[in-house]
């Protein structure tokens, strides 16, 4: 007995032992890991869907859609669901094909999520998130799934919005397009942080991506309770989501057509043309009314999911990246419609604005004879006529004068370098400041430039002094290169006279883009202020309530005086009515509409010319600025004028229906109705 | 005469069952509050786990009521016989739990969650005979190693063999079902008795070896079902296969672990809900207890199934007879086992073991088995002291 009792006593300390045992795990399951297994079952019990928000639409100035939402019937497939299946599914992935018309294989490829050796088809998206597997479903293949849910569980069918663009082809560029948000992206937003799904989608390229956070809206939030078995059993949490605001732009949906035709048609009747554009601003506010590039595409090629062929071809030469705005991207010697710049670069150097200048058919720039347009010479002009007439001679007398002040070939500490100044004071070579992504800034090549680009240069340069350019086939070329390559080696960090000649016309090396040109203009005729120019005009709610005016914001000023100003602007006034446009412009009602402009002939070597017209109206108290440019479009006066003359006969009403009432854009906002649409709109 | 012979009679009853040396103020009342404890807490945990079966429903929990009721009668009744008689039915009440056994492997067993180990009843009732198993070893084994050889104070050698043959004939019958759980019992019940008994300490060491060689051959040939290895790599790496085989571990820690030290009170807990954690109702019940009533929850099941084992141990120490000793002795070590086992496995210290929580789960024969254990005690306890 005694014995017994020995053992059951050890029994005791056993007993003991292990109620401590459990205890202390508990202990330590219970309050030391207690969080971490809390995270857990909040993961494993409830399900986040998403609940994306109405995007807002981008709007024109009297409120027509140019770019709105358009709803769509989406399938998508709950992988989770279908993997807890005996079968893994794939009967019931097997039926969704006969809807849906396509391979077993391609669904079960395409809802498969993404990772290492997993390449598209594939769901970049969270794997609770259910998979969109058709996005232009018709009713009748929803009302199959909807209607027999038992057949199809897992699979869901429902009404989602997509981007849709009245205007078709209009604006692509400025529009800009919207992909599905990336991890990186969706960490810097604020809100749902938790909630990357792949659904959401976030604004790329032109007003989409730079009112990304405006349009956008606030996804809304399901959080699901859910059983073992995945079955909802009730909603632990739900955020509704947040309509986007709209964006009223200054843009006219009816005059950026009337610019996109005149375009169109300026690139059709210039056989080598290979990309044009068109910037329309209300002189007075600096607002666009129109940006147009060419060519142009589609944007819904985005709206449900670009093929790779299909980005290939917005990228391709073939095709004329029609993707990138030469509007804001197409950098190209301006021509004469620089000289506004020169004439007040004269000023600043202290050529008197009254005076008269010579206008030989060619003036000596150091030891290179440089000629005028045809080499004709035009007599003695006052700085009126040597806009209007379009004389280089003068320019490139003025500028090479103020090259050799400078100290020509060995510049003096403090080079005053006259032209390159004025010239960035009009806005050039640097980016206007537009509401839109990834602007060019352009090129004002002055002597730091050169110096900038030869140490980028000397090396191939020199070496290819030496060797020489035995691939080009062409004997002549080939010597002309070797001697090109050896004067840069040598020399390349100097701005040589030809330099400063050039850049008085707006040729060599200076380049600027369409829309500089258009706010150089616009500042020049209506204020002397230089503004950055604006797409956006207001933020408004769902509703119409207004959010936020966006302003246009002035960012310089012309060096000239308010009479300079003027002078400069009354020469361009006579252009299209005496001068190079006048061809261009004949029968237009210049006694209804007077139009001022300059037109620009850039010469590129080995391409056609680029054709330029920069111009105005009415001339008495401007209210336009329309500036057309196409790349290899030839003269002037002979492509840019017309398309620009087009723009104005559209906006005025000349031989057809004026776009814009009484030749005016906007000037209040849109009104909206309650129910958010726009009055009379 | 004869009337007031009856009157003494009665009165005599009436004292006798309330009077100062009545047996029940020798019942042990901490024992039984705690086994109420916890019978009340399983009650609850069952609503809480099987209410959502259906919208509305109070799941489970009329029958487990019921359960319970018809326990405390065969409870009583175990305490109300005395253990020495009880010693001299052992045989017949392992018979009969042996026949049980035969019963399930004939035609008229029945297959129920997976495993082969009922006898239905009709009108929704089913037995296990399996639980009543533990109890008729229980009580064989104690019978016989109760008899101490002449002049020494150590259970005769053929005695102790066959307590083995008896073990292992239940053993043998329980894994044809397979329940692998039970027969683990089993053998604890036999080694504590053979332990407690005072068998000398080679018999212990061949026994030792002899489970050994079970353990490896059963391994080697390959005796087990693929699940049960399944179970066991589980155990030593749930990471293994979280969806599968790992599935049960992982999310009973998670149930267990979200509760943290308060709970999610009564029917809060989303695991439980989302019914997440399979068999919590059965063998996974300390989930739910864990989840809902948090660590103090949790813990306090713990100390109350501590409290009946060490009463039950206490009721050991001061027996005076052999069986008496014994029988009690064993029991403790087959709760003992049991709530380790089970707690242990849903804490992710144990592998996953198909064994009932004792007095919380759910289920009518282990339920009975656990009462009619607990009354046996108390039996035991009553008349400890009679004879001194």
């Amino acid at each position: 007995m005694t014995r017994m009792r020995t053992r059951l006593f050890m029994l005791h300390v056993l007993v003991l032992a292990l109620l401590v045992v459990l205890a202390v795990r508990l202990w330590q399951v219970q309050v030391v890991r207690g969080e971490e297994f809390v995270t857990k079952a909040t993961e494993t019990r409830t399900r986040a869907v998403i609940v994306p928000a109405v995007r807002g639409q981008i709007l024109d100035s009297v409120g027509r859609p140019l770019v709105r939402n358009q709803t769509s019937l989406v399938v998508s497939v709950d992988r989770n669901a279908l993997l807890r299946m005996k079968d893994g599914g794939v009967e019931v992935l097997r039926k969704l094909s006969t809807v849906l018309g396509q391979p077993v294989k391609q669904l079960q490829d395409r809802i498969r999520p993404c990772g290492p050796g997993i390449s598209k088809p594939c769901w970049t998206g969270s794997p609770y998130q259910p998979v969109p597997i058709e996005r232009k479903a018709d009713t009748r293949q929803a009302l199959q799934i909807l209607e027999r849910q038992e057949e199809f569980p897992g699979i869901t069918a429902e009404i989602q919005s997509v981007r849709q663009y009245p205007g078709g082809k209009a604006g692509a560029q400025m529009l800009g397009y919207l992909q599905p948000v990336t991890e990186a992206e969706l960490e810097k937003r604020e809100g749902l942080k938790a909630s990357f799904s792949g659904v959401d989608l976030a604004g790329r390229d032109g007003l989409e991506e730079v009112y990304d956070e405006v349009l956008r809206g606030k996804s809304g939030l399901r959080r699901v309770q859910v059983d073992r078995m995945g079955k909802a059993i009730g909603v632990e949490q739900q955020v509704s989501s947040l309509a986007g605001d709209h964006l009223i732009t200054s843009i006219d949906a009816r005059l950026q057509e009337v610019v996109e035709g005149a375009l169109h048609r300026a690139m059709k009747g210039a056989p080598k043309a290979d990309g044009g554009a068109a910037v329309v601003l209300d002189a007075r506010t600096g607002r666009v009314l129109a940006l147009a590039s060419a060519p142009s595409y589609d944007p819904a090629v985005w709206a449900h999911g670009i093929t790779t062929t299909g980005y290939k071809r917005l990228l391709s030469e073939e095709s004329g990246k029609p993707l990138v705005s030469r509007a804001i991207n197409g950098q190209f010697a301006p021509g004469s419609t620089f000289k506004v710049s020169s004439v007040a670069s004269m000023l600043r150097a202290g050529y008197p604005l009254n005076g008269t200048y010579d206008c030989p058919g060619s003036y000596m720039v150091g030891d290179r004879a440089f000629n005028n347009f045809r080499g004709i010479g035009l007599g003695t002009l006052s700085l009126h006529t040597a806009l209007v007439k379009s004389c280089d001679t003068i320019f490139y007398r003025s500028a090479y004068e103020q090259y050799l002040r400078d100290g020509g070939r060995s510049p003096k500490k403090n080079a005053k370098e006259v032209f390159a100044n004025t010239a960035r004071a009009f806005g050039f070579g640097k980016p206007t400041g537009i509401d839109l992504p990834g602007e060019s800034s352009g090129r004002i090549p002055d002597r730091a430039w050169k110096k900038n680009m030869w140490a980028l240069t000397s090396a191939t340069n020199c070496k290819r002094a030496q060797t020489g350019y035995p691939e080009v086939t062409d004997a002549a070329r080939a010597a002309f290169l070797k001697l090109l390559a050896q004067e840069n080696c040598a020399e390349g960090f100097v701005l040589r006279p030809g330099d400063s000649a050039n850049f008085s016309i707006g040729q060599g090396d200076v380049l600027v883009t369409p829309l500089q040109l258009a706010r150089a203009y616009a500042a020049l005729v209506n204020d002397g202020k230089v503004r950055s120019p604006r797409i956006g005009w207001a933020r408004v709610r769902p509703d119409g309530t207004l959010v936020e005016k966006y302003d246009v914001p002035v960012v310089g000023r012309l060096p000239i005086s308010e009479k300079e100003r003027l002078y400069i602007k009354n020469a361009l006034s006579q252009v299209p009515s005496d001068g190079t446009a006048a061809g261009a412009f004949s029968g237009f009602p210049m006694d209804k509409i007077s139009i001022g402009g300059k037109t620009g002939t850039a010469e590129v070597w080995g391409k056609q010319d680029t054709s330029w017209f920069a111009s105005f109206a009415p001339t008495s108290n401007p209210r336009f600025v329309v500036v057309a440019m196409v790349s290899q479009g030839g003269m002037g006066a002979q492509t840019a004028a017309p398309a620009v003359r087009e723009i104005y006969e559209g906006i005025y009403g000349i031989k057809r229906q004026a776009v814009l009432p009484d030749g005016k854009p906007a000037t209040k906002l849109p009104k909206f109705s309650p129910d958010g649409t726009v009055a009379g709109g | 005469m004869t009337t007031r012979a009856v009157v003494g009679a009665r009165r005599s009853f009436a004292r006798r069952a309330v009077g100062a040396q009545s047996a029940v103020w020798r019942l042990d009342g901490v024992m039984l509050v705690a086994v109420a404890a916890l019978c009340v807490i399983g009650t609850l945990l069952v609503w809480s786990s099987t209410r959502t079966w259906a919208p509305g429903s109070t799941g489970l929990v009329k029958k487990h009521i019921l359960n319970l009721l018809i326990g405390t009668l065969l409870c009583g009744a175990a305490a109300m016989i005395d253990h020495r008689a009880m010693r001299a039915y052992s045989p017949l009440v392992f018979l009969l739990s042996l026949t049980g056994l035969v019963m399930v492997i004939t035609p008229l067993g029945a297959t129920i969650n997976g495993s082969h180990s009922w006898i239905l009843l009709g009108g929704g009732f089913a037995v296990q005979p399996s639980e009543f198993a533990k109890l008729g070893l229980l009580l064989i084994i104690a019978m016989l190693l109760a008899q101490p050889a002449e002049g020494s104070d150590r259970p005769r050698d053929l005695d102790v063999v066959l307590a083995l043959v008896a073990s292992l004939l239940t053993m043998g019958l329980v894994m044809l079902q397979p329940d692998l759980g039970t027969a683990l019992v089993l053998a604890v019940i036999t080694a504590a008795a053979l332990i407690i008994g005072g068998v000398r300490k080679r018999w212990i060491a061949l026994l030792v070896l002899v489970a050994g060689t079970g353990v490896f051959s059963v391994f080697h040939f390959q005796m087990l079902e693929p699940y049960q290895v399944a179970r066991f790599t589980a155990f030593v790496d749930p990471g293994v296969d979280p969806r599968g085989v790992g599935y049960n571990s992982t999310q009973s820690l998670i149930a267990i672990g979200s509760g943290q030290l308060f709970g999610k009170g009564l029917l809060g807990g989303g695991q439980t809900t989302g019914r997440f954690v399979p068999e919590q109702h059965t063998d996974f019940i300390f989930t739910v207890a864990g989840e809902e009533f948090g660590f103090l929850g949790s813990v306090t099941i713990v100390l109350l199934l501590g409290v009946v084992l060490l009463r039950g141990l206490k009721i050991a120490r001061q027996c005076d007879d052999r069986f008496g000793m014994l029988a009690a002795g064993t029991i403790v070590c087959w709760f003992a086992f049991q709530t380790f086992i089970n707690v242990g496995m849903t804490i992710g210290i144990m592998p996953i073991t198909g064994l009932p929580l004792p007095f919380v789960s759910y289920g009518g024969t282990a339920t009975f088995a656990n009462l009619i254990a607990v009354g046996i005690l108390q039996s035991i306890r009553i008349r400890e002291q009679s004879f001194d």
